[in-house]
């Protein structure tokens, strides 16, 4: 256990190393910081001196230490739109986010596991057919186009869901929050319900044929020899080690879920990070984009570690330290 | 050539395929697709890189069946006064392309490496592997996002649209070799044990020959069923990425950037310039999706989870 945390640490320090070294080569090459700072009315030779009082003339390394010293200390620089700390700025949009996915993932979790089991312990009934095919159809409908849509028969048509933005949002803390109010709660619908569309599929697929495959082993035959019930085999023998592999690909999707928030975020124009992040690379605005990167670096290198962790919990026969 | 269809008539494969009525209409439709995308500036009704036959007058007409349509633009045109039928087409040509030479350039990294890592084994195979399981724990999509966003953004909209499609290419090849790698590893792995590959040592033979010639043909069942799906992924990429205006410039588009420029126009009333659009690349992805279901199903090789 301890060795698997070293070495993962090793290995999340590297990543995040790779992020910084590629971020600050960005900030680097893209956009003069001296014209973002004064405008193009400043003389050559007054440049030339706040250049050298800035630092910028020193060598790579050691500007690139200089980055690393501030980046660690949550100090990301300015974005130049809003003339604010970037990271703030960021920070500012992770909740809403963070509830689109949880929202998504409450779908995903609440819907493909009674739907995958079923697929798989009655694959020969006409609703099971019916529901792979239209999973297949579900895979092969990318994000935004359910995402338009949801909006043009729900919002357009029916009226029933507004389109766009976030509602009206409560505070808790410093956690603005959309879901303890009811406008923020039918806001939500939409976009979770689009955000979920491709996932979903997905994992009534994994959950169907690993169950299967579950139930061919010999254990199953053994439990079904021993006479146990039907439904006690099904839930609780076969299920279990069914869920195994989704938790690994699970940890995967969570990534790519973030990937799709950008797409579903910018479709109903929600106020999170994804959409800020596009907004920013039209403005060119290089710190928010550095900022959203290492924020985007550090979930996916936590969230990996923690499925992995869970995993080495839910499998003893997993050795951790040999799973790098 | 006749022994050719010989070869594939009295195949495994055909005797299948002969049986399903599904993936004979998948794989008419996706070779109808790819025939007419294909041959667009041949039967094409309009040039949509033609300026000369864009007339701005003639934006935004509904499709010929629906009131006020024009007979010569069967499915109306867009806000650019570009024929949807003929844009359609060449968008679709420019979807497969991509899709296709991106998932050329995985086969050649991923087969490479998969190969050298599975083949050799020790240091590089476990180098190789860790790169691989770091890369993969990265959505391809979201890194995608990440570098085209970086690129436009230093290189400016207009000189990127230039560079579009190679960008494409190169980001999405690139983003998914692991799949390959690990793939074909693992049956390399499986291979390397069995006789003939001693035998082929013990005549002294090099291991370039030995990978590429003996071992590699043994390993290509289970990457011809990902490559079908990896496809349809990189066309869903492109169109991803092409929708949020990172890919395809709009004087070039392929059927994400076509969406995504009807997606202003749906709320007014235009909705053929996103609709149409949309059923192609749904009917592209499903049929790509349910032949690769198929052969899964056929060929059933070992696959690597996770």
């Amino acid at each position: 256990m301890f060795a698997f945390l070293v070495r993962r640490l090793i290995q999340a320090v590297l990543v995040m190393f790779v992020i910084s070294l590629i971020s600050f080569s960005i900030q680097d090459n893209l956009g003069d910081p001296l014209r973002e700072m004064l405008g193009v009315a400043v003389s050559e030779a007054e440049r030339e001196r706040l250049r050298e009082e800035l630092g910028l003339n020193d060598p790579f390394l050691e500007q690139y230490w200089r980055f690393l010293q501030k980046a660690v200390q949550g100090d990301l620089g300015n974005s130049y739109f809003f003339k604010r700390p970037a990271l703030e700025v960021i920070m500012e949009k992770l909740p809403a986010t963070v509830e689109l996915v949880l929202g998504a993932t409450l779908i995903i979790v609440t819907l493909s596991v009674p739907i995958g089991v079923y697929c798989a312990i009655r694959p020969k009934t006409w609703l099971a057919r019916t529901l792979m095919g239209l999973s297949i159809i579900g895979i092969s409908v990318p994000v935004f186009l359910t995402a338009i849509l949801l909006i043009y028969v729900f919002s357009i048509h029916l009226g029933w869901f507004p389109s766009y933005g976030r509602g009206d949002t409560a505070m808790i803390g410093f956690w603005e929050t959309g879901l303890l109010t009811r406008d923020g709660l039918i806001h939500l619908v939409l976009p979770s319900i689009a955000l979920s569309s491709i996932m979903l599929p997905l994992f009534i697929r994994l959950i169907r044929s690993e169950m299967m495959e579950c139930l061919e082993q010999d254990y199953i035959r053994f439990a079904r020899a021993k006479g146990l019930s039907n439904r006690r085999i099904w839930f609780i023998h076969a299920l279990k080690n069914t869920l195994l592999p989704v938790i690994t690909v699970g940890g995967v999707q969570i990534g790519t879920m973030i990937a799709f928030t950008i797409l579903t975020e910018t479709v109903f124009q929600w106020p999170g990070m994804g959409f800020l992040f596009l907004e920013a690379v039209n403005r060119t605005d290089t710190p928010l984009i550095i900022a959203y990167m290492i924020i985007v670096g550090l979930i996916f290198v936590v969230t990996n570690t923690l499925v992995d962790l869970i995993y080495g919990l839910v499998d003893p026969t997993v050795k951790l330290a040999r799973r790098i | 050539m006749r022994k050719l269809w010989q070869a594939v008539a009295g195949s495994d494969l055909y005797y299948h395929f002969k049986r399903d009525k599904v993936a004979i209409a998948s794989f008419s439709t996706l070779m109808l697709m790819v025939l007419i995308s294909f041959t667009a500036p041949l039967i094409a009704p309009f040039d949509p890189y033609d300026p000369m036959q864009i007339d701005i007058m003639n934006s935004d007409i509904p499709p010929s069946w629906v009131e006020n349509g024009e007979e010569q633009f069967k499915l109306g045109t867009d806000a650019q006064g570009r024929d949807m039928l003929s844009t359609m087409m060449y968008g679709t040509r420019i979807s497969i392309t991509i899709g296709l030479l991106a998932v050329c350039l995985q086969l050649v990294i991923g087969i490479t490496l998969g190969l050298v890592a599975g083949y050799f084994g020790g240091r590089i195979d476990s180098i190789l592997m860790r790169i691989a399981d770091i890369q993969l724990s990265f959505s391809t999509l979201m890194v995608a996002i990440i570098v085209l966003a970086i690129f436009q953004a230093s290189l400016g909209a207009d000189l990127y649209g230039e560079y579009a499609l190679l960008m494409l290419v190169l980001v999405i090849g690139i983003a998914e070799w692991p799949q390959y790698a690990r793939t074909v590893r693992a049956s390399v792995l499986a291979e390397k044990e069995k006789e003939y590959v001693d035998a082929v040592r013990v005549i002294g033979l090099g291991p370039m020959r030995i990978m590429f010639r003996h071992i590699l043909p043994n390993t290509l069942s289970p990457v011809l069923v990902i490559s079908t799906v990896q496809v349809a992924n990189a066309i869903m990429s492109e169109a991803a990425l092409s929708f949020l205006g990172l890919g395809m410039p709009v004087n070039q588009p392929s059927l994400g950037s076509l969406i995504n420029a009807g997606f202003e126009f749906i709320l007014s009333g235009s909705w053929w310039i996103t609709t149409f659009p949309a059923i192609a690349l749904i009917l592209l992805v499903l049929v790509i999706n349910l032949l690769g279901d198929w052969l899964r199903d056929v060929l059933n090789p070992k696959l690597y989870k996770g």
